[in-house]
């Protein structure tokens, strides 16, 4: 019955764009991109139990890294991708570094700040961010020169780069080191006490975290050939954590199912009613009273009390 | 040479309205372990609230108290109705701020507009001040000054007082605190008041300098979480060296290098938290 239900969510992803029309598909590749965005953040918020509000620092940096180094370089996606990926958890590195001195609140409150600068020097660093007017005339990559420029084609090639980075994260998530991670969370001094570097495994989180938040930032500026400040805004960072939390923290499937919420929501919203900041503060005030643990945790339980009966 | 007397006076004058927001956030932090992130938005509430009523009376004395007031009864209902019963959830707290930072933006663009509001200075204090051949822009001495004064009142009133000895026995000892008897829920209320107030008061103080925009929060809530985290989290005197350090800094920052007074904003936060992680005021956790 399971694995019917997911067999049939399989082939429906697969099949969607022959018929979903392009509207539909671009939410879709925009969904694909949300969730993969979550998912890292996830990583530290749910298994890690570090709230970060600068995850935004990731996606922005890795997107401004690809459109600067091919507008002013002129270098290929092939060559600047793996120099936006390379610098982006570079810089993911030092702000762990910086902010990992702390947790709880004292974490939280270091990376909004760390983003917050990020995003005030693109706003100022007019000649290399081009300020408020952003980046654009950017080309989407033609991996094995097959075009992405059809909705179809970015659609399979942004659901392919999700999968392996979810199916990575699972991995990461279920390996010995994601036990550890857990253990961090919960009883961090008993875990230095069993001889663990609590620091450096969060550490390694941290980075591992920013590397699938910059590849979510390449597949965003592909998407969008655009890149604006508002991208590393709060705003932004906090999306990604209303989707983590709205959908459930520390579950592998949560951040998929809230990303996705979100960016439905988001974009019926705005064709009917310009208000989303308001909305979006809406939402996360009314899911932390009343759903603080999500909606996947949520739903499973309600799933074991029906079979229970 | 006047380059530099001028840029001093506009850190000083920046520090000194840093220091209203950050020390309300220090306090509160400190006390209910809430990162209050609406902090930036009643600043901007405050300097909003002050072009209304700087429009019916021009009096920017006058709308300071009033917009510090305002704040202080909506901090105080926020504390009350949203954050009173997440008490002990900090993720759930810090959370619903952040959602309240985005209603009250959205708000706030609704009622004033989306174009920058300058608030003006009291007409005496709009000529510079002439002082060997050296001008001073008035109001920004004034501006200061009263930061010094706030400072010393808020001083007097952690030192020498019953309600300050029984904030500062909150920030050291909760639980022992509310077992000898001390009234921790007014106390909470009272401290996010007064945290809300002087940011209220700040943001229409500010007005003349920064105007009343739409992003004014977003702009003054990382500034006011640097100078936490640089000079230490509950401490006044930490929130008032840190605030002055970060103005001069953020000041020079903009003047010398334009483009990158965002990234030097990174350096003293780098330098605290490698050699003295709790800030330089902050106190040992117990």
């Amino acid at each position: 019955m399971k694995w019917l239900a997911w067999g049939a969510l399989a082939l429906l992803v697969a099949v969607f764009p022959l018929f979903g029309g392009d509207f539909y598909v671009n939410l879709a590749s925009q969904i694909f991109i949300a969730a993969l965005f979550a998912a890292s953040l996830n990583l530290l918020v749910g298994y890690g139990g570090l709230v970060s509000l600068g995850h935004a620092a990731w996606i922005g940096l890795a997107a401004y890294t690809s459109a600067w180094l091919y507008l002013r370089l002129g270098l290929p996606h092939l060559a600047n991708a793996p120099i936006a990926l390379i610098l982006t958890t570079l810089v993911a590195a030092l702000f762990g570094w910086i902010a990992l001195h702390a947790s709880g609140l004292g974490f939280l409150m270091i990376t909004l700040a760390l983003a917050q600068v990020l995003w005030g020097t693109a706003y100022r660093w007019a000649s290399v961010t081009n300020g408020d007017n952003g980046l654009s005339g950017l080309t989407r990559p033609a991996p094995f020169g097959m075009s992405l420029d059809k909705p179809a084609a970015f659609y399979y090639f942004t659901l392919a780069i999700a999968i392996v980075a979810l199916w990575l994260m699972a991995r990461f998530v279920a390996s010995p080191f994601g036990a550890a991670l857990r253990g961090t969370r919960d009883e961090p001094r008993r875990m230095a006490a069993l001889g663990h570097n609590v620091w450096l495994v969060r550490w390694i989180t941290f980075v591992y975290s920013g590397f699938w938040g910059a590849v979510a930032g390449l597949l965003y500026v592909y998407y969008h050939k655009y890149v604006h400040p508002t991208t590393l805004s709060l705003q932004s960072s906090a999306e990604a954590l209303l989707g983590v939390i709205a959908g459930g923290a520390g579950t592998l499937a949560g951040p998929v199912v809230g990303a996705a919420i979100v960016l439905i929501l988001k974009n019926y919203v705005s064709a009917y009613f310009e208000r989303w900041n308001m909305l979006l503060g809406l939402v996360f005030v009314l899911i932390v009273i009343f759903m603080p643990d999500g909606v996947v945790p949520g739903l499973r339980r309600a799933w074991v009390r029906l079979r229970a009966k | 040479m006047q380059f530099w007397i001028i840029q001093t006076l506009n850190s000083l004058s920046l520090g000194g309205l840093l220091f209203l927001l950050a020390a309300g956030f220090s306090l509160i932090f400190g006390l209910m372990r809430i990162a209050n992130l609406t902090h930036g938005s009643l600043f901007m509430i405050g300097a909003y609230v002050g072009v209304t009523i700087l429009r019916l009376v021009p009096n920017l004395w006058l709308a300071a108290l009033l917009g510090g007031l305002a704040v202080a009864i909506f901090g105080g209902l926020l504390e009350r109705l949203l954050l009173r019963p997440l008490a002990g959830n900090a993720l759930g707290q810090v959370l619903v701020t952040l959602g309240i930072s985005f209603i009250v933006a959205d708000f706030c663009l609704i009622v004033w507009g989306g174009d920058p509001i300058p608030l003006s200075a009291p007409s005496y204090l709009q000529k510079p001040l002439l002082v060997g051949g050296v001008a001073f822009p008035a109001y920004r001495l004034v501006v200061l000054a009263i930061a010094i004064v706030t400072a010393i009142g808020l001083h007097a009133l952690m030192e020498w007082t019953r309600i300050g000895a029984m904030i500062r026995a909150g920030v050291d000892d909760m639980p022992m605190a509310r077992a000898v008897g001390i009234p921790v829920s007014r106390l909470f209320t009272f401290v996010f008041c007064l945290g809300a107030a002087l940011a209220g008061a700040g943001g229409v103080i500010a007005g003349p300098i920064m105007s009343a925009y739409p992003g004014l929060d977003a702009d003054m809530l990382p500034l006011a979480l640097i100078v936490v985290i640089l000079g230490g989290v509950g401490s006044l005197l930490g929130a008032f060296v840190g605030s002055f350090i970060i103005a001069v800094i953020y000041t020079f920052g903009s003047v010398l290098l334009p483009d990158l007074a965002y990234v030097i904003l990174f350096l003293p936060m780098i330098a605290v938290i490698a050699y003295r992680p709790r800030g330089l005021f902050g106190r040992q956790p117990s």
